[in-house]
């Protein structure tokens, strides 16, 4: 389904050149909850924001269903972007709006009608159990649930990958379960694809199929999760599920 | 002195009259063009979405050259356009001309000032759902950048009211015209202090009023 072909990134801060991302390839299939995991600097975010292209690689190729989308028009690449979700580890979600309008913004983008979205929005908030939220501005809600609406939001137009940007950092453990929990009962439910970037050992136990180790913005190793545990190969891989 | 306010009151309703369009012309220009193109500095800017540092040199810099002239130099110096705009050079149609440059440039500053505190990430959200820059302009800057703006705009009618005191050198007319021709030339001194009591009074209440809205409007 998401297909990253040898991509690399540089970026340029203060006159120094940063080689985030070398010559880096890994594959998700549909369905599949997919781990980038690493150290904090190792890639992890910037290969997951290749996906959408957030972040534009600077060689190889980014393939969404067999597509290469690196050379689709601004306008192409808006209409891919509405059928891919995203979270963030700070939830991003519009201080101005309620919990309902922050949900229905997708489907606003999307160019869905009034009544459609209504509904829409509604089953959203069904699936994240915030029903009784629909009405309150995010200023009012505990991390968790900010991070549903945000969940909730990026569902919406029914993506075919939902990218995670760290999505259980900024919460403390009772919290990071429950969200782990839903985003478990989504892939379960709706057989939703998960790429997933994060440096805790819990979101690998408790959620991923699959993992790729990132150092140094190159892939160390690709691994299965079996029974929740990996079992890296690499001396760099045993040391890092070891400190974890 | 009760008399003396009742035969002076058709000249203060006038004087107010005029105060009142010059505010109207002036605020309305400044909100849509001096809104434009402080959205425009904002997205030109560095990592923005239409990153254009040629663009933002020019145009910042122009924003810039207004903001430095000293008001009554700028009124002067835009009598020409005030003709060309208004058909005349007095009255306070004409007053409005200045009036409405110098409050587009200090307005675009405001806004631009004030998208530059809506968190990077809700537009990265925005972006990431596909959104047109038009849709992550209407929809996520201005709608989070609601409460600042308001304050910014309440800023500028009081920074107006002021202005517009001064637009009376070139015969604008308006509440600040009438206090220097009365209390200054004529030394009626109550009617001045009348007229700025009256224009304190307008401050505050504005200050007021905007403060209530922004607030209400915040919902962080
Ligand atoms: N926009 C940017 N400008 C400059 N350097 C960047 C930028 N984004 C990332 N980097 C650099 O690229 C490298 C990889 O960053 P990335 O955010 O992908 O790491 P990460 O694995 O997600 O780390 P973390 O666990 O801290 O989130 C880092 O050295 C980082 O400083
Ligand atoms: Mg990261």
């Amino acid at each position: 389904m998401v297909r990253i072909e040898s991509i690399s990134k540089k970026f340029l801060e203060h006159g120094q050149v940063i080689q985030a991302l070398q010559d880096v390839s890994f594959h998700v299939q549909r369905g599949q909850i997919y781990g980038l995991i690493g150290h904090s600097g190792a890639g992890k975010s910037t290969a997951l924001r290749a996906i959408n292209l957030l972040e534009r690689p600077d060689s190889g190729q980014v393939l969404f269903n067999g597509e290469n989308i690196l050379t689709k028009s601004p306008e192409e690449l808006r209409h891919l972007r509405q059928k891919i979700g995203m979270i963030f580890q700070h939830f991003n979600l519009l201080a101005n709006r309620t919990v309902s309008e922050n949900i229905a913004l997708p489907l606003e983008i999307a160019g869905w009608k009034k009544e459609d979205i209504y509904k829409r929005v509604i089953e959203c908030l069904e699936l994240v159990h915030l029903t009784d939220k629909a009405q309150a501005y995010p200023a009012k809600l505990s991390g968790g649930q900010k991070q549903r609406v945000a969940i909730a939001r990026s569902i919406a137009n029914h993506p075919q990958v939902l990218l995670a940007d760290e999505p259980t950092s900024a919460l403390d453990p009772l919290t990071k379960g429950e969200i782990l929990n839903c985003l478990a009962e989504l892939n379960q439910k709706l057989g939703l694809t998960i790429v997933i970037a994060s440096h805790e050992m819990k979101v690998i136990r408790k959620l991923c199929h699959r993992v790729t180790l990132f150092r140094g913005g190159r892939t160390e190793e690709t691994l299965d999760v079996v029974n929740g545990q990996i079992h890296p190969q690499s001396a760099y891989g045993k040391i890092f599920v070891e400190d974890l | 002195m009760i008399e003396s306010f009742i035969s002076f009151w058709p000249e203060l309703w006038k004087a107010l009259q005029e105060t009142l369009i010059m505010l109207a012309v002036g605020l309305s220009a400044s909100t849509v063009f001096g809104g434009a193109i402080g959205v425009f500095l904002y997205l030109w800017s560095e990592e923005r979405l239409l990153k254009s540092p040629k663009l933002r040199f020019i145009v910042g810099g122009l924003v810039n050259v207004v903001r430095s002239f000293p008001f009554v130099i700028l009124m002067i110096a835009a009598g020409p356009l005030a003709r060309l705009i208004a058909g005349t050079t007095i009255g306070p149609v004409a007053a409005s001309v200045p009036l409405s440059i110098a409050g587009i440039a200090y307005f675009s500053r405001l806004v631009e000032l004030s998208l530059m505190d809506v968190s990077k990430g809700t537009v990265e959200a925005a972006q990431s759902m596909g959104a047109s820059l038009r849709k992550i302009v209407f929809s996520v800057l201005l709608v989070e950048a609601r409460p600042s703006l308001i304050l910014g705009f309440t800023s500028l009618c009081i920074s107006y009211l002021s202005y517009s005191a001064a637009a009376g050198v070139i015969g604008g007319g308006g509440l600040g015209d009438l206090a220097v021709r009365y209390g200054y030339y004529r030394f009626q001194t109550e009617i001045m202090v009348a007229t700025v009591v009256g224009l304190i009074l307008f401050v505050q209440l504005i200050q007021s009023t905007g403060n209530y809205f922004s607030r209400k409007m915040d919902k962080r």
